[in-house]
């Protein structure tokens, strides 16, 4: 016994394949230091530093794709992350996110006088957390790159301290992400009391190795159930979004754009990866629920989106909608006989990537509206005559939310018939259907924000102030929802490598 | 005969693990004020952490074991930030329940 105590080595740590992890942590405790022994700094100083080791991070990111094209997925740290395509292209979005969101949050920060280091740095922790938890092999590692996320977004959720609204989406966000949490963490319990492991790769090997030894299914299936439940709280599915609108009204603008991006990339790809890496031999037990959630939510996120009257809500409702589309992925994914089931992966993956942009765009556009209203507000008249004001302004916006309803010639397009396409492919005919009309219910809804840019006078003429920074970072999400939408191969032609999953 | 009964077993463990999970969850959905909400979240963590330990015993395995310390930093961490954020509040109120924060029409 002592002699294996004494010869214990730990885990090799390939520090190359961690290292956007690793800038974003050491940038996000150097900021918090240097940013607190320091006098305040210039406008836009914390934002700026924040987007840059958020970038430093993408781009050893892409490096770290490059290597994977060469030499192939594999797991990293004795198993507990996995680094394949399918981790790496969540990951980027996840930083380019925080990337645009930093921007846009200085500008915000700026115009309300409270600009500080913490929020950034919660960002950067909270994109860490969103960076283990898409690549995790492991369901404790996804535990706790679920916490390091969730927690961050509680205390953004919460950052506005004037606005008591802001309290209460933190208080709500974390009541209900806790209770989440907790569902998650006995499904784990459970199923590592059945496959003996909680290493994705080695309960699929238990579970396969199974015909030969006695099965526990009852135990599995509600460790699996649980499971599915603690992540449809966090990616709101329905029947479990009732949080949704209240976290992303009440959470300042540009916390919502974060947590509609990074939060539910993160959590949407953990999702997939769990049920397709660790539970293939059941994907007929949870396959047909899969189908349900994911019907439900397409079609509760796009209906009750049309009756809001508050732009944040209906893009709440929206984002309900978007987690459907990419649980259809997910659906197609448990199809395990037919030759395309790959599909699904690839769909899911352009569909998260292109996302990300989308959203942090549209919820960009919402804070610079709500920064030119007296009391913040985003209702539907906040909009009226943005396209007299600011033409600019409203044909981004036009851009996105065209983009967001899936029409030709935007990203939101090939996201969605990737999707429908896969579904297609695989035979599930009603899901589809389902789909695309759901997209076109959820249609009116943006085209309602539209009418209201554009064929509504002005409430106020005072002037609108549009600031640099939430320009460039608008600019950059509609330049990348066209550019994708008129030359998809630019994007899909990466993708080919998505289903394959790291497995040693 | 009786006494062989009562030695206690892994099963007894997990139901009182699932029981009390099971408080913790009703705790949530009906009491109205967050700090219990919130007491009975640490209530269903906790009983987790016996599940973890009774089944690293039963499969003879060290890992379930270390997880409950993972799990345990997780709800110190936790409590930090909900507490964090209701003492923010109870800074701007006199009282909080849930019934009171209503601002945002959920």
């Amino acid at each position: 016994m002592n002699d294996e105590v004494a010869t214990f080595v730990g885990p090799a740590i390939e520090w190359f394949s961690v290292s956007p992890i690793v800038v974003l942590l050491g940038g996000a405790l150097l900021l918090l230091l240097v940013g607190s022994l320091t006098p305040q700094w210039r406008r836009g100083g914390y934002g700026l530093a924040s987007a840059v080791i958020a970038l430093t991070s993408t781009v050893l990111l892409v490096l770290l794709w490059r290597d994977i094209s060469s030499s192939g997925p594999k797991l990293l740290i004795g198993g507990a992350l996995a680094l394949d395509h399918f981790a790496v292209l969540a990951s980027i979005a996840i930083c380019s996110a925080v990337v645009l969101v930093s921007l846009v949050t200085s500008d915000y920060l700026a115009s309300e006088n409270a600009d500080s280091p913490e929020i950034y740095a919660l960002y950067l922790t909270a994109a860490i957390g969103g960076i283990v938890m898409a690549a995790s092999n492991d369901l404790v590692v996804l535990f706790l790159g679920l916490e390091t996320l969730s927690l961050s977004l509680y205390l953004l959720a919460a950052s506005n301290r004037k606005r008591t609204e802001s309290q209460e989406a933190g208080l709500k966000y974390f009541i209900l992400g806790g209770f989440a949490s907790a569902f998650f963490l006995y499904g784990v319990a459970l199923t590592y009391g059945t496959t003996g492991s909680t290493r994705l790769v080695d309960i699929n090997l238990a579970l396969n190795s199974y015909i030969t030894v006695p099965r526990n299914d009852t135990l599995l299936l509600v460790g699996v159930g649980l499971m599915l439940i603690g992540f449809a709280f966090k990616v709101s599915l329905v029947p479990f979004q009732a949080w949704t609108p209240d976290v992303y009204q009440g959470s300042p603008t540009p916390v919502t754009a974060f947590m509609a991006s990074v939060g539910k990339v993160a959590a949407l790809v953990a999702l997939v990866r769990v049920f397709v890496t660790a539970f293939p031999a059941r994907a007929d037990d949870w396959g047909p629920v899969v189908r349900v959630l994911s019907a439900l939510t397409l079609i509760v996120g796009s209906v009750v989106a049309i009756i809001q009257v508050d732009v944040k809500r209906m893009l709440a409702y929206s984002s309900i909608s978007h987690a459907g589309f990419i649980l259809v992925g997910l659906e197609v994914s448990s199809h395990r006989s037919s030759p395309n089931v790959g599909d699904g992966l690839i769909a899911i993956g352009v569909y998260v990537a292109l996302y990300a942009a989308l959203v942090v765009g549209t919820f960009s556009v919402v804070t610079v509206v709500a920064q030119n209203t007296n009391d913040g507000a985003t209702s539907l008249d906040a909009f009226k005559g943005l396209g007299k004001r600011k033409p600019l302004l409203a044909l981004g916006m036009t851009v996105l939310l065209l983009a967001q309803a899936g029409v030709p010639l935007t990203s939101g397009f090939v996201a969605k018939f990737g999707i429908i396409q896969a579904a297609v492919a695989v035979g599930s005919y009603g899901l589809a259907v389902i789909a695309m009309v759901c997209a076109v219910i959820a249609a009116f809804v943006y085209l309602r924000i539209m009418v209201s840019m554009w064929s509504s006078e002005a409430m106020t003429t005072e002037p609108f102030k549009v600031s640099f920074f939430s320009a460039i970072s608008i600019a950059i999400a509609v330049v990348v929802t066209l550019v994708i939408g008129v030359l998809p191969s630019l994007l899909l032609d990466l993708t080919s490598n998505l289903p394959q999953l790291a497995s040693k | 005969m009786i006494a062989a009964l009562l030695v206690p077993t892994a099963t007894w463990y997990l139901v009182l693990s699932a029981i009390l999970f099971g408080i913790g969850t009703f705790g949530v959905l009906v009491r109205r004020n967050p700090l219990v909400m919130f007491m009975c979240i640490e209530l269903m963590l906790n009983a987790v952490n016996l599940s973890f330990v009774t089944l690293a015993r039963k499969l003879n395995d060290i890992n379930g074991q270390t997880i409950v310390f993972f799990v345990m930093v997780v709800a110190a961490a936790e409590v930090v930030v909900g507490l964090g954020i209701i003492v923010a509040i109870m800074r701007n109120r006199s009282s909080v329940t849930a019934d009171d924060l209503t601002e945002l029409n959920g």
